[in-house]
């Protein structure tokens, strides 16, 4: 780390210029990020609300809140509004966009005016997905993967749904290409690539995948609705198009984009440790390493998604291998975190807390991946609750902890305000067992034989569903707790020092909030990164 | 210690500009363009391994002249394009505009050349979703499905080209665009000659896969 | 690999007219041979004429239309590995549609 000095206090904060012109129209990468950050936590609520409904229907046996025509808009709804509105921006669209100028000493990003365009794409795209609940048949009920060829036959309405996801597609590979500039070109005097700490790391690899497979969920998509409105018939097995290649396109994005979602996450995880451990991460050369191998082999592995579906013997077994081999530097991941607690200095912190259960929740997560992995297993588990609770261990557990760790970590940071630590490790507490309680019974009925999708449940699976319903009510609970003490901080005015937690990335050498400029002069790096010195934390 | 220190980015009538990043920048783009076609070209080759004797066949059916002709009107309009930025580069502002307008124009006629092409087809009663193509066997199906698909895209991007260049052209005529100010210019190079090298792709696959 | 970019802040050297009307040539009498190759009806030839001229065609416009051959290593690199990406999609997705 450099020895840089901290920036005079009298500079005004990003916040200083007021109305709603100067957000609307801003270039300032940390006003952006609070854009997206605002509309992305608004999305999240919206699909935590619509799952918490789903769980409703299943409190009893035959209709109870819905018919089930309602249920499968709802499922489908869920999952493209949490996917593509939240996880998939995820940490890069909100702390990206705000930490990776500052963390590599930079001003801004290389392409400020792109970067507002790219909100401006995302929340247009946010626009276009949810016309679909009131134009048309209403909401497409084809689920999130808008599998041919029912999603060219039915009614709903499909073509708004997917104009949507494919203008935010377009949101995405524009923050990539941004990213991948603004790490090449910006990057402060003496910080050569491997001084660069992991969570710009972690964000280049992920602009790397968000530009090379994002593109191809765009064709894909565009062939969909020209087969609805043209019948241009790629897809249309009534002419010879195959189904199959459908799948095959689809998930050669949405595989990498689960990768997407989980390489920021686990970037934040790498910052987080170290400065909640007191001490150097281990092994930052292996993290690099293998974030930019996650990226790559994460790209080859998508026919996972389609061991049933009729492909060639052959393809199975080398998608199989393939996605067996993308666990490994996953894995070297979770040791080095875990090592790098060891003769650390541990303070529970609510980010720590936060990220501590990151690496417990995605460590089931990927193990039920590998489980899934393989073809024999994968035959009985397809299609059932027991992907629904992998997924969701991986995302929720995943990319969601992570993100609650990120902001709780750089919440003082982005907003000069300090929320209440008892209470976020109160609202921690049920967060932490109603997710459990709700998706390791998934994977419970999974194994079970409850299939996915299904608006209603045999008896045998019943017990099953109201324990899960009540972890919901307990993890919606524990959500909402959290999130009311978040709100909550931003109206204590107290004034936060630049370092509260005793990092050492440059962040935390600017103050809280920065000024627009983010750096009065900007730093020269002399040092490798995690360098921890005993530097006096700052106390509020 | 602390040094402001930003050797490469030039300050430009108080504005900062880095060519390199603006051209590492579009290149990413070209990388994302080339892409959105690789999916139209996985659907190709597939379908091609399944149904080769009809791709076969359907090719017959198409303008070897005028797919040839194209080819040859677009590697000259990527000629055009690339002098115009060399002519902007050594300060023969005049001959950038007309080696610009060339291009826009070749452009322009590769479209025309493409819209009689469509109408023949369309005429023939041949056009995605038409009872004659439905009548037909399934590869010959795909193969129109993929040509009107994958020609279809390409001929937008084309035009989306074209109008681009006509925004160059207005910088070029009002000195945004200058020797030592290139960039634009060279970025839309960058855009104009991937809609070439496509092309250079589409050529064989549709029209010389008899 | 930052440096070198920085160091291609400035832009390259200028290449003559000359050298590009000479690719313009290149191009058009490869396509020609092309077309020849196909129209002798003769598959193996002009399976030859996709997998070897069409991608030499690319190439040049690539490397000379744009510039590719005077930029940096880095950017070679990436545009290598765009390109390759794109390879091993189509040929993972042929290792299902091959062996069915």
């Amino acid at each position: 780390m450099s020895t840089a000095v901290e920036s005079p206090t009298n500079e005004p904060s990003f916040y200083a210029r007021k109305g709603i012109a100067s957000w609307l129209l801003t270039t300032d990468h940390k006003r952006i990020a609070i854009l997206y950050l605002s509309s992305m936590m608004t999305f999240f609520l919206v699909g935590m609300t619509l799952g918490a409904f789903m769980r409703l229907e299943h409190l009893t046996m035959g209709p109870t809140i819905m018919k089930p025509t309602s249920y499968n808009a709802l499922f489908t709804l869920h999952g493209v509004i949490m996917i593509f509105l939240f996880v998939i921006p995820g940490l890069a669209a909100s702390f990206g966009n705000f930490f990776l100028p500052i963390m590599i000493g930079a001003r801004d990003v290389a392409f400020p005016r792109i970067n507002l365009l790219s909100w401006y794409l995302f929340m247009s795209g946010a626009l276009i997905a949810l016309s679909s609940l009131f134009t048309g048949s209403g909401p497409p009920d084809t689920g999130w993967s808008f599998y041919v060829p029912y999603s060219v036959r039915t009614g709903t309405n499909v073509t708004m749904a997917v104009l949507g996801a494919f203008t935010i597609g377009f949101s995405s590979i524009l923050t990539g290409l941004n990213f991948i500039t603004t790490i090449h070109r910006l990057r402060a005097k003496g910080m050569n690539w491997m001084r660069m700490p992991l969570f710009p790391w972690a964000l280049y690899a992920t602009s790397w995948v968000q530009v090379l497979a994002t593109p191809i969920l765009g064709i894909t998509l565009l062939l969909v609705v020209l087969e609805r409105v043209f019948h241009l018939g790629i897809f249309d097995p009534s002419i010879g198009g195959d189904p199959i290649l459908y799948q095959h396109l689809f998930w050669t994005y949405s595989h990498p984009a689960v990768y997407i979602m989980i390489l920021p996450a686990m970037g934040a995880i790498s910052e987080i440790i170290p400065t909640f451990a007191h001490r150097t991460i281990f092994g930052y050369k292996a993290i690099v390493i293998s974030s930019m191998g996650i990226a790559a082999l994460g790209s080859l592995v998508w026919a996972h998604h389609m061991f049933t579906s009729g492909l060639s013997d052959f393809a199975i077994v080398i998608f199989s291998l393939l996605t067996f081999l993308v666990a490994i530097p996953s894995a070297i991941k979770v040791f080095n975190w875990v090592a790098t607690l060891y003769k650390g200095s541990v303070e529970l912190r609510p980010p720590m807390v936060y990220a501590l259960a990151f690496i417990f929740l995605f460590s089931i997560g990927g193990l039920t991946g590998l489980f899934q992995g393989a073809l024999a297993i994968n035959v009985h588990v397809h299609d059932t609750y027991f992907i629904v609770g992998h997924f969701h261990y991986v995302m929720f557990g995943g990319t969601g902890f992570a993100f609650f760790a990120a902001l709780h970590y750089w919440y003082p940071k982005m907003f000069g305000r300090m929320y209440n630590e008892r209470a976020a490790i109160m609202a921690f507490v049920p967060i932490f067992v109603g997710f459990n309680l709700l998706y390791f019974t998934f994977l419970v009925l999974g194994l079970q034989g409850m299939p996915r999708r299904y608006y209603d449940h045999l008896p045998r699976f019943h017990a099953g569903h109201i324990w899960a319903t009540v972890g919901s009510w307990i993890l919606v609970t524990g959500l909402l707790l959290m999130v009311g003490n978040l709100v909550r901080g931003l109206f204590r005015k107290t004034t936060i020092p630049a370092n509260p937690w005793g990092g050492v990335t440059l962040e935390w050498t600017v103050p809280s909030p920065p000024p627009t400029e983010n750096f009065a002069v900007l730093p020269v790096i002399t040092e490798p990164p995690y360098t921890f010195n005993p530097v006096a934390k700052e106390s509020a | 210690m602390s040094v402001s220190a930003q050797p490469l980015v030039a300050e430009h009538g108080g504005e900062h500009r880095d060519y390199g990043g603006a051209k590492l920048g579009m290149w990413i783009f070209v990388f994302t363009e080339l892409i959105l076609f690789g999916g139209l070209f996985v659907a190709y080759g597939m379908y091609r391994a399944m149904h080769a004797h009809e791709f076969h066949k359907a090719s017959g059916e198409l303008n070897l002249t005028l797919g040839v002709i194209n080819t040859v009107v677009l590697l000259t309009s990527s000629l055009s394009m690339v002098l115009s930025i060399v002519a902007i580069r050594l300060q023969r502002k005049r001959q950038s505009m007309i080696f610009l307008a060339c291009t826009m124009l070749l452009g322009a006629v590769f479209l025309v050349n493409k819209f009689f092409e469509w109408k023949a087809k369309f005429h023939h009663g041949l056009y995605p979703g038409s009872e004659h193509l439905m009548a037909r066997p399934p590869g010959e199906r795909l193969f129109f499905g993929l040509y009107f698909g994958m020609t279809g895209l390409h001929g937008l991007h084309v035009t989306i080209g074209v109008v681009v260049m006509s925004v160059m052209m207005v910088f070029l005529a009002r000195d945004r665009i200058r020797h030592d100010d290139f960039i634009k210019l060279e970025n839309t190079g960058l855009y104009w000659h991937l809609v070439d090298v496509i092309w250079i792709f589409l050529l064989p696959l549709f029209y010389l896969a008899a | 690999m930052s440096f070198t970019m920085q160091h291609r802040a400035e832009p390259p050297h200028i290449v003559s007219y000359a050298t590009f009307i000479k690719v313009w040539i290149a191009l058009v009498v490869l396509t020609g041979l092309l077309v020849g190759l196909s129209l002798t009806h003769r598959p193996n030839l002009a399976l030859l004429g996709l997998l070897v001229i069409t991608p030499t065609k690319a190439s040049l416009v690539f490397f000379y239309f744009m510039h590719l051959k005077y930029e940096s290593a880095a950017l070679k690199y990436m545009v290598a590995a765009a390109i390759g990406v794109l390879i091993i999609f189509i040929g993972l997705t042929f290792s299902d549609y091959l062996f069915r």
